[in-house]
């Protein structure tokens, strides 16, 4: 990350929680209230985070996946039903039960990676046909086995939503998360936990290690990695499916960590501003999760605005509609792809099938 | 042969590609230590044998030994196992990359799961100490010249203590002086008993480096000899399968007015760096000026800016009295240029096209071609059987699409529409790249009658034999400046090469 892209990054974060605080000042100290942007900003960062991650494993090896947002909806909705089958027929303990969800979603995530693997790669599908084939399936598929399953006469549940497990427990950390105040920070649920140390892991798998190496090879110049030998078909499906199964992680926090129910759509385009986040981060893990940080601040400020509501002055009443100040991560997204990215240079293979 | 010398036998080895039957029953061997000279046209079958012993082909039918035992390579992974190396014509190395890196990749070093550069960087050190091929381990390789590409390849060959080394077409993209630096190292390798498979279709160079010399023409092997046994037209026409002219005639230019004059021209490449720097030239009427240089200093971009394919930043390029620099191509097409493109199938023609329709690119909107807006196909075909018939162009009918035709062939149809029209400039990039030596032949012969017709001809070629037998003055192009412009007659094949590798000179 070059110091034109952090400059940019730390000048939009400022603003945002600068118009935060000037809001909320008269009802909250400012610490009090950058602590909660802080706490908010990485919570709903994670999916994005996860997003990216996944975004960068293809990417790195050379397959462009546009397909991380339908891969989410999947798995949020497979964990999430996953889960409730465990809870309400299985009995189990709503932990247990979110567990099982979790893996589900993980292992959802990766199913929906293999088919754009095997399409992409093998059948050397046009790699924007292959993702979008897997947003519009997952899609379909969960908006209609949501209404099969939950709504209406004949469906599973006899049209009664069972009582879901809840969602995961938040993980203190010792010491930090008992500072008085900036501790809030400290205290997040597994999903976002496990985000953070993912950037790090990848940072290091990626530019330090022999999988690193050999996959950012393929995506580069996969003929050049043929010719010693590395078997390129193999370095794209495996990390195609890595990349699946950290979609499929980023998917649960939607019906497990954030909220504990399934809407249709959920995953409201939150895919395709991870890969935003990707390319703005320049394909490295710390660079995307910071953009990643920057889309979490958009979205901390519509859900800290929104607490602080009444109190916004009347010259700014826009802000009071909680629908023009949604729209703020999208316009983000926007902004940063157009004007504020600068050049980002892809790996030099990326979106290329391997012919041999 | 029961000769225990040998390390690697090709017997019998057969290939068919869709349409082409690449080897034909092909057999080839390498001795111990020696180098072994694989001679032949493009197209000929040496870089499809070559695949096939590194392990990116499978053979249709044909056995390989190495040390005399028989072993089937089904990836470049089993060839690398037994000792095999392969120097690929375009180099197989990852710019973004460091050299240590790219030497490792593939058999990395790795200290408690992670990779060991530290390592690496010291056996590469050590290797590079050992043959003198110097390289510097935590330079990125896209930084590097491509001589010092070529020497990673090679380390990186070494590094995996590879005994036979397939070099494809090495020199292609060498000065002078680093091909004398290649020869040095291969004689080092050589007697310390590895031992090389020299690709190439460059005569002096086999007769220079070579101990045995084996020549293969669509896809069968020809012959084999010892360089004292052969000379150059000798080895030419085992390559061609006819006596061929080596030699351009030509007779004395007879300069008259200016048709190009280029001023302080600055251009910018893909990565918005500069890869024409403040250059100044001008052609006349009835000379060749040939600009020399090694391939990536600034010829193409220089070529893409005087035909309009590439905005100027900064310049003049004057010509018929007005400044061209910023037009787009029609305009300077009209003004009287002829372009013969660098990369054929991308700029030159439209593959998709038929032969006909090629042949009128430039002038299909202008009558008698079309009347308003309709095509008359009739003129358009009557012009395509005149210059099939006028240029030799080889195919079954104006109604093929081009990309049927061979590579001369694809040549010759640019060079009949660029040629055919009545033009002051033609300006030629690489003409004769991978083509065959009779197509060479006849397109020197061309740009030569051009200009015996008082047409200025600017020459842009990497290759140094091209340029001196062609130009009447010679220009030569290095890191985007042109560094020396002399009178072709006095051009001394060293000096040039010294130029091109960056000595600086004052114009003669």
């Amino acid at each position: 990350m070059n110091g034109r892209r952090f400059a940019i990054i730390i000048f939009i974060i400022a603003i945002m929680f600068g118009t935060v605080v000037l809001v909320g000042i008269s009802k909250n100290s400012p610490l009090v209230i950058i602590t909660s942007m802080i706490a908010t900003t990485i919570a709903v960062a994670t999916p994005l985070t996860l997003g990216a991650l996944c975004g960068l494993y293809c990417e790195r090896a050379g397959v462009v996946n546009i397909g991380i947002e339908g891969t989410m909806l999947g798995a949020a909705f497979f964990g999430w039903l996953a889960s409730i089958y465990m809870n309400t027929i299985f009995h189990f303990p709503a932990l247990p039960s979110l567990i099982v969800g979790v893996i589900a979603a993980v292992v959802t995530g990766g199913l929906f990676a293999l088919l754009h693997a095997v399409l992409s790669i093998t059948f050397k599908v046009d790699q924007i046909i292959g993702g979008t084939v897997i947003n519009i399936l997952a899609s379909g598929i969960t908006g209609f086995l949501n209404r099969q399953m939950f709504f209406g006469a004949g469906s599973v549940f006899h049209g009664n939503i069972p009582d879901s497990p809840g969602v995961l427990p938040t993980i203190r950390i010792p010491l930090l998360a008992d500072i008085p105040v900036i501790g809030r920070v400290f205290i997040q649920q597994p999903i976002a936990w496990s985000a953070i140390a993912l950037v790090i892991i990848t940072q290091v798998v990626i530019f330090h290690t022999r999988w690193g190496l050999r996959t950012r090879a393929v995506g580069e110049h996969p003929r050049a990695a043929d010719t010693v030998g590395i078997n390129v078909i193999r370095m794209r499906y495996f990390n195609v499916i890595i990349g699946g199964l950290l979609a499929g992680l980023a998917g649960a926090y939607f019906t497990l960590e954030s909220i504990s129910s399934f809407q249709p759509d959920m995953t409201n385009g939150r895919g395709f501003i991870a890969l935003a986040a990707m390319i703005f981060g320049n394909w490295t893990p710390f660079g995307a999760w910071s953009a990643a940080l920057v889309f979490g601040a958009a979205q901390a400020l519509q859900i800290n605005l929104q607490f602080f509501r009444e109190l916004i002055p009347s010259q700014l009443a826009v802000l009071q509609n909680s629908y023009v100040v949604g729209l703020a991560p999208y316009l983000l997204t926007m902004l940063i792809l157009t004007g504020l990215i600068g050049k980002t240079i892809p790996p030099a293979a990326d979106g290329k099938p391997y012919e041999k | 042969m029961a000769d225990n010398n040998i390390v690697l036998e090709a017997k019998n080895i057969t290939k068919q590609f869709p349409g082409v039957l690449a080897n034909d029953h092909v057999n080839f061997d390498l001795r111990k230590g020696e180098i072994h000279a694989l001679l032949g046209e493009n197209g000929a079958g040496k870089t499809t044998l070559m695949n096939i012993l590194y392990g990116l082909h499978k053979p249709d039918s044909g056995e390989i030994f190495v040390d005399g035992k028989s072993i089937v390579i089904h990836s470049p992974k089993d060839s690398i196992q037994v000792g095999i190396g392969m120097v690929h014509q375009h180099f197989m190395l990852i710019p973004v990359f460091s050299v240590a890196e790219n030497i490792m990749l593939g058999d990395e070093t790795t200290h408690m799961g992670m990779l060991d550069t530290k390592a690496v960087s010291q056996r590469v050190h050590e290797l590079s100490q050992q043959y003198s091929l110097e390289v510097d381990p935590s330079a990125l390789v896209g930084q590097l010249s491509v001589g010092a590409q070529q020497r990673v390849e090679i380390v990186k060959t070494l590094y995996r203590n590879a005994s036979i080394l397939i070099l494809d077409e090495p020199t292609a993209v060498l000065t002078p002086q680093e091909t004398d630096d290649l020869f040095r190292v291969m004689r080092k390798l050589t007697g310390r008993g590895v031992s090389i498979i020299f690709i190439t279709h460059k005569l002096k160079e086999v007769l220079a480096v070579a101990d045995r010399i084996t020549t293969m023409r669509a896809g069968r092997v020809i012959g084999t000899v010892k360089p004292s046994e052969t000379n150059e037209a000798k080895l030419a026409s085992m390559m061609v399968g006819r006596e061929v002219i080596l030699t351009v005639h030509k007779g004395e230019a007879k300069p008259k007015e200016e048709v190009l004059r280029v001023e302080h021209l600055c251009v910018l490449d893909d990565r918005d760096l500069e890869a024409v720097n403040n250059v100044s030239f001008e052609v006349h009427a009835g000379e060749i000026l040939g600009i020399a240089g090694v391939q990536g200093n600034g010829q193409t971009q220089l070529a893409e800016a005087l035909t309009g394919l590439r905005p100027t930043k900064s310049g003049k390029m004057i010509m018929g009295g007005k400044d061209l620099s910023g037009k787009p191509p029609r305009p300077i097409i009209e003004t009287g240029l002829a372009h013969i493109p660098e990369d054929r199938q991308r700029h030159g023609l439209v593959l998709s096209y038929t032969v006909a329709d090629n042949m009128v690119l430039c002038n299909y909107y202008l009558p008698p071609f079309a009347r308003g807006m309709v095509l008359q196909q009739e003129k358009v075909d009557e012009n395509a059987r005149k210059l099939i018939k006028d240029f030799d162009v080889r195919t079954p009918s104006p109604y093929v699409p081009t990309s049927k035709l061979s590579g001369g062939n694809q040549q010759k149809v640019i060079v009949a529409r660029e040629l055919s029209r009545d033009v002051k400039l033609v300006i030629a990039s690489q003409p004769t790249r991978g083509l065959d030596v009779g197509s060479i032949e006849y397109i020197h012969k061309e740009i030569v009658i051009m200009r015996d017709r008082g047409v200025g001809v600017l020459l842009i070629s990497a290759e140094l034999d091209e340029i001196m037998s062609l130009s009447d003055r010679v220009a030569v192009m290095y890191r985007g400046q042109i560094v020396a412009t002399v009178d072709a007659k006095q051009a001394d094949r060293e000096q040039l090469g010294l130029w091109m590798a960056g000595a600086h000179a004052e114009a003669v």
